[in-house]
């Protein structure tokens, strides 16, 4: 199983690189997984993860600038059908525009807008940053065998506002209900970041190595 | 609904935990990366290390210490102490750092926490100020591990730094700290209520009502301590399964 993990110059590649090894193992699959940080190779991978830290204008920009490295993505996601996992910013540029830092668009690979979180009162901080527990709303193949209401690690202001309710696989709550994680076909995503939620973000991961 | 967060933190001078867990199980009492491993098994919601090494040439062992623990644990991880620049930061969060925590360096240059906040993401940025009340209601901002006074008011700097985009704020009482009589409660009800980001209470805790009242009393968002935990006096179990008596959301 080969595994790419894009480079983008956003955040902490390590433990996401990490957690999917320790994952592999766990599921007797070695894989290899290998940070690019080109276009070229990506045909020859068998999976993508797209990870995203900080503003989502900024990380779109950040990505378009690999040259050639969004073609070879739709090539890989929309064309070949291979699975892509995007975390946090990345799973949340599937969508089709993001209002941060002035707004920019997505990929539009999901429908829906992402937005801050209505705050209602000063008792909710922002960022939503913790660890919190997932409502499953659909069956799925990334949050198989993954109980409900369990916790995961959150770090994030803005939230993907899903247009077709049927590629919301998960929600959570903080001050209103938000989408937690997205699956559509191929596509897989979660706002939380599985590399840093103990074993329930392992068994995530070991999902999507297995999928 | 989400939970408050309970932080060991361990201390890490030269590569080796100063003050360390005073377990049975453990083979090798100072190695950090064991005794993070231990925290992350254990039920710790996130990990801090506060790194004390004094020379400049001994800081990349620390770098490493963050490789090794990345490998192991997977729950978020902060690491602080001696934080000057850019490139420090860009090193520890590359090494698998997940938040770096800048104290002397933010207090004296607002702009690094701007700089840094607009390049790596406001999640990863923690600013820690170390306070001591001066007179009724007021409290200033201590730099160099509490050594040098400043004039910052430490409230007035807090939101300074939301402004600038810190991410949380790691608030020390110096007066608490090391005391077990608790957290500086007035102090951290006064920042945590003019903020809109999280603040991490820490300094004083000697028993587990101290870590309800930081987060009751006191309004912060994540509780964090040392000593309580490495010298066995409770375990991270304990302490959630006491707050979640006392009502306080906790992940069990």
């Amino acid at each position: 199983m080969k595994i790419a993990i894009i480079d983008y110059g956003s955040g902490n590649l390590k433990s996401v690189t990490k957690a999917i090894e320790y994952a592999s193992k766990n599921v007797l699959q070695k894989s290899d997984v290998k940070i690019l940080n080109s276009a070229k190779e990506i045909d020859t991978f068998d999976k993508v993860v797209l990870p995203g830290q900080g503003s989502y204008k900024q990380c779109y920009k950040s990505l378009i600038s690999v040259d050639g490295i969004l073609d070879e993505l739709i090539n890989f996601v929309i064309e070949k059908e291979k699975p892509i996992l995007g975390i946090c910013v990345g799973m949340q540029l599937f969508s089709t525009f993001g209002d941060e830092d002035g707004g920019s668009k997505g990929f539009n690979w999901i429908e829906g807008n992402v937005r801050k979180i209505n705050i209602k009162n000063n008792d909710f901080k922002l960022p939503h940053m913790g660890w919190n527990n997932i409502n499953i709303c659909k069956k799925s193949k990334l949050l198989f065998g993954v109980e409900n209401n369990s916790h995961f690690y959150f770090v994030h202001s803005f939230a993907f506002d899903v247009s077709n309710k049927q590629f919301i696989s998960a929600t959570t709550n903080y001050s209103i209900e938000f989408v937690a994680s997205v699956e559509k076909n191929n596509i897989y995503g979660t706002q939380f970041h599985p590399e840093k939620s103990q074993i329930n973000g392992i068994k995530i991961l070991e999902n999507f190595v297995k999928i | 609904m989400l939970k408050k967060r309970i932080i060991p933190c361990l201390d890490v001078k030269d590569g080796r935990v100063v003050k360390g867990i005073n377990f049975i199980d453990l083979i090798d009492a100072g190695d950090p990366v064991e005794q993070a491993l231990i925290y992350n098994n254990s039920g710790a919601d996130e990990i801090c290390f506060l790194d004390i090494t004094a020379s400049s040439e001994k800081r990349d062992i620390l770098l490493d210490t963050v490789k090794k623990t990345a490998e192991c644990c997977f729950v978020p991880l902060t690491v602080g102490g001696g934080v000057r620049s850019i490139q420090d930061i860009r090193k520890l969060l590359l090494a698998g750092a997940d938040k770096v925590s800048i104290n002397t360096a933010a207090i004296k240059n607002l702009d690094l926490i701007s700089e840094s906040s607009s390049i790596f993401g406001s999640q990863c940025i923690v600013v820690a100020i170390d306070a001591k009340k001066i007179s009724d209601n007021s409290w200033k901002i201590f730099t160099h591990g509490g050594r040098n006074p400043t004039d910052f008011d430490a409230v007035e700097f807090s939101q300074l730094a939301e402004q600038n985009g810190a991410g949380e704020i790691l608030l020390t009482s110096m007066d608490r700290d090391g005391t077990k009589k608790g957290y500086d409660i007035e102090l951290t009800k006064k920042m945590s209520s003019c903020l809109n980001i999280p603040v991490i209470a820490s300094g004083g805790v000697g028993n587990l009502k101290h870590l309800k009242d930081g987060i009751v009393k006191g309004g912060a968002s994540a509780v964090l301590a040392a000593s309580i935990f490495h010298f066995g006096e409770y375990s991270i179990k304990q302490a959630k399964e006491y707050l979640k008596n006392e009502n306080v959301p906790v992940r069990l």
